[in-house]
């Protein structure tokens, strides 16, 4: 038999490696989009009021906002088929003004859509595999991922496999789906959380203990919102098989002790806080121990084969054997500070990871049109095996890109605005689309990254100033992260007008803090001249090769303060 | 017109009685007597000597695990649902026909709706308390989906449920 011959840089027709949907998964999506299809004429109808409508259109991601309703569309940790993505530049042109906007949490939001075309939108999507569950409500929403899941030269395991099964588990889950409040899992596999897990209601990590046998550190209680709190380790090893019916015992506690009478305070971290993580931890055991021994221990309990099954599906890509070499040789400097920034090592010799940036700017974070969800499409079947991926920092990535290949993409994305080349910099910022979109803000964070954009439009400057993450949120309840953002701004409401109340020293993955107020917030005007000032401080006092989240956390919030309030800024 | 509510597939006439209906149209002999979790612990003895025939209804924050020992003399537990978001009996329903084995009666009380049942079903529940209007359409709800991820409390009405085969529970 010839070998199988892959075009270059081998993308086209391959299928990329994610999950396919069997009989069961087609039934239950199909059957879903039947069901939100009635649910939606009867409210149409007025025999559903706007309250009982409620919880049902948000347990599939659509919420009424300022302008239109919002779709969020489940992107199950951030994989996507060119298909599904040519799907989703479809929609957007169709049902939308021509544009979508990815979120943190890897899913992509449509701001535009007519209520009562989006259960054709779900019909649509179903046929790519792809739908709106749990996208929003009190219920277990979105599982997320590493970005580099399956690639990462840092990976003990790949997690694709063990989010696909908590997807499937907490897919309309009978006991879980009218929670206190949402609910979120990351899952994890490498030695550097990149799923900002311990924000994260449960953090899923992916272990060994000390006979080498795998398995899970199971992290509870993190989250942001009004009381950020970092997630603490309710076990330090689980055996794998036991996943499904340790998560069960986690949301029984939960779903049972979680508060219900403020929404303030019904996430599972203020049920930790208030027993204390040895108390809970001692609930949740004897919990799980009961289940053990219950009836349906057995169906709960993952075998191998389970774990195969789904396993197979993220089967690495047909990669050639490659020598590993340096594209950027006699190369100009704009494609090699973009190789340098936008793009993270491959655990393959000869290949890449190559990051899109949606940051550009002068657009909305996150945001990305119709024609570049197409282009970016062709692009993954040429240089990616058909696949494309979201981050939590709202950026794209082709994951298995030939480093020969990277000059030629470097130049197609360029030409269709996705190469801005600022991945980690202070202008790659996380942040939510603020009350131009969203009913709850009080702020204009859009109009405030562009300004923040235009004052830092050196790039000199940026790679100078080296890894900074900047984080803006709307309003208190922290879509955009602010608090672990090295830099974090904070959209505040003073007698109707905006204010920005400015923290330092945040950060997500293993450093993960939660930053200082630095002082009174700001207005609209000052956000970039005070930015702009703490970066003074960081420059004048940084060591060699010191990253601004060290020089603040070894100089304390102190100087920095100074600085900003020492004059009143020339708006 | 009686009160009707749908038990095991079946629309029917519910021949439970509330504290309050019992003290409005009078004692009768056998009456079916429904009492709050709260009363019922404190006065178990009292019933049960006089051998009636009581079904309890929790409350969303009721530990139904302080009914345990008196589930085989009960043909009937409910548990309460007081608006659209509350969640609460779903785990009280899977404890007590999972953990404590309740084989009687299991009813879904307060604010039911069709777009409840299914799950509902799923956790135990065989008989729900609905809008009379919604009777039909909330039957009808039960086949809501064909097929079932995880595996949870399938009895009676959902027992064709596809599942994905595993092997090695079969």
């Amino acid at each position: 038999m010839p070998a199988r011959h892959w075009p270059r840089f081998a993308g086209r027709g391959y299928s990329a490696a994610m999950y396919r949907y069997d009989e069961i998964d087609a039934t239950l999506v199909a059957e879903r989009v039947a069901q939100f299809r009635d649910q939606t004429r009867r409210f149409l109808a007025g025999e559903l009021s706007e309250e009982e409508f409620r919880p049902l259109r948000l347990r599939n991601g659509l919420y009424i906002q300022r302008h239109a309703p919002m779709l969020r569309i489940a992107v199950p940790y951030g994989l996507l088929s060119s298909r599904q993505l040519r799907t989703l530049a479809s929609i957007a042109r169709r049902y939308d003004r021509g544009y979508g906007h990815f979120t943190t949490r890897q899913n992509i939001q449509f701001n535009w859509p007519r209520l009562e075309q989006v259960p054709d939108i779900l019909e649509e999507l179903a046929r790519v595999e792809m739908h709106a569950i749990q996208t929003s409500g009190n219920c277990i929403r979105n599982v997320t991922s590493d970005h580099l899941a399956g690639v990462a030269p840092d990976e003990l395991e790949d997690p694709r496999p063990w989010c696909e099964i908590i997807r499937q588990w907490s897919t309309f889950h009978p006991e879980f789906t009218y929670l206190p409040r949402k609910f979120k899992i990351a899952v994890t596999g490498a030695e550097r959380d990149r799923a900002a897990s311990q924000v994260h209601d449960v953090g899923v990590h992916l272990t060994r203990n000390a006979a080498g046998e795998p398995g899970f550190r199971i992290l509870a209680g993190g989250g942001l919102g009004r009381t950020p709190i970092i997630g603490q380790v309710v076990r330090e090893f689980l055996p794998r098989r036991h996943l499904l019916s340790y998560l069960e015992a986690i949301l029984r506690i939960y779903n049972r002790e979680g508060r219900r009478d403020n929404i303030h305070k019904a996430r599972i971290k203020i049920l930790v806080r208030a027993l204390g993580i040895e108390e809970f931890r001692r609930r949740v055991e004897a919990e799980w121990r009961e289940i053990q021994q219950g009836p349906l221990a057995a169906s709960l309990t993952l075998e191998e084969p389970d774990i195969e099954r789904l396993r197979s599906f993220f089967r690495p890509p047909p990669y050639r054997r490659l020598e590993s070499i340096d594209p950027t040789v006699g190369r100009e400097t704009a494609f090699r500070a973009w190789y340098r920034y936008n793009s993270a090592a491959h655990k393959v010799p000869g290949y890449r990871a190559v990051f899109v940036s949606l940051k550009r700017p002068g657009v909305a974070p996150g945001d990305i049109t119709d024609a570049q969800l197409e282009r970016l499409a062709e692009l993954a079947d040429r240089y990616s095996f058909g696949e494309v991926r979201v981050t939590h920092t709202q950026n794209l990535l082709l994951a298995d890109v030939e480093q020969a290949a990277a000059y030629e993409l470097w130049q197609a994305l360029a030409a269709a605005g996705l190469a801005t080349p600022n991945i980690g910099t202070l202008t790659d910022m996380i942040c939510c689309p603020g009350l131009d979109f969203c009913s709850l803000a009080n702020a204009g964070s859009i109009e405030v990254a562009r300004r923040i954009n235009e004052r830092f439009d050196d790039y000199d400057y940026l790679y100078d100033l080296g890894e900074i993450e900047l984080k803006m949120s709307g309003c208190m309840n922290a879509c955009g992260h602010h608090h672990v953002g090295h830099i974090g701004i904070l959209g505040v409401d003073k007698g109707g007008e905006e204010w920005y109340q400015i923290t330092i020293g945040g950060a997500a993955g293993d450093e993960a803090a939660l930053g200082t107020v630095i002082g009174p917030s700001v207005e609209k005007s000052e956000v970039a001249e005070t930015i702009a000032r703490l970066l003074e401080v960081y420059v004048e006092y940084r060591h060699p090769e010191e990253r601004f989240l060290d020089t603040v956390r070894r100089l304390g919030v102190k100087p920095f303060k100074e600085r900003v309030y020492a004059a009143p800024v020339a708006a | 017109m009686p009160r009707q509510l749908l038990l095991d597939g079946r629309i029917i006439v519910d021949e439970w009685r509330t504290p309050e209906e019992i003290e409005a149209q009078g004692e009768s002999p056998g009456v079916k007597r429904l009492l709050p979790l709260e009363r019922w612990l404190a006065e178990r003895e009292r019933w049960l000597e006089l051998a009636a025939t009581v079904g309890v209804i929790c409350a969303p924050g009721d530990h139904v695990e302080s009914l345990a020992s008196d589930l085989p003399r009960l043909a009937l537990v409910g548990a309460t649902f007081t608006g659209p978001g509350e969640g609460r009996g779903y785990s009280q329903g899977r404890l007590l026909r999972e953990r404590f084995g309740f084989q009687g009666e299991l009813r879904a009380c307060g604010y039911v709706r069709r777009d409840q049942v299914f799950l509902l079903a799923r956790c135990g529940f065989n008989s729900f308390e609905l809008p009379q209007f919604e009777l039909e359409s909330a039957r009808a709800a039960l086949a809501t989906f064909s097929a079932a991820y995880q595996p949870a409390n399938d009895r009676g009405l959902l027992r064709a449920l596809r599942q994905r085969e595993r092997p090695h529970l079969s």
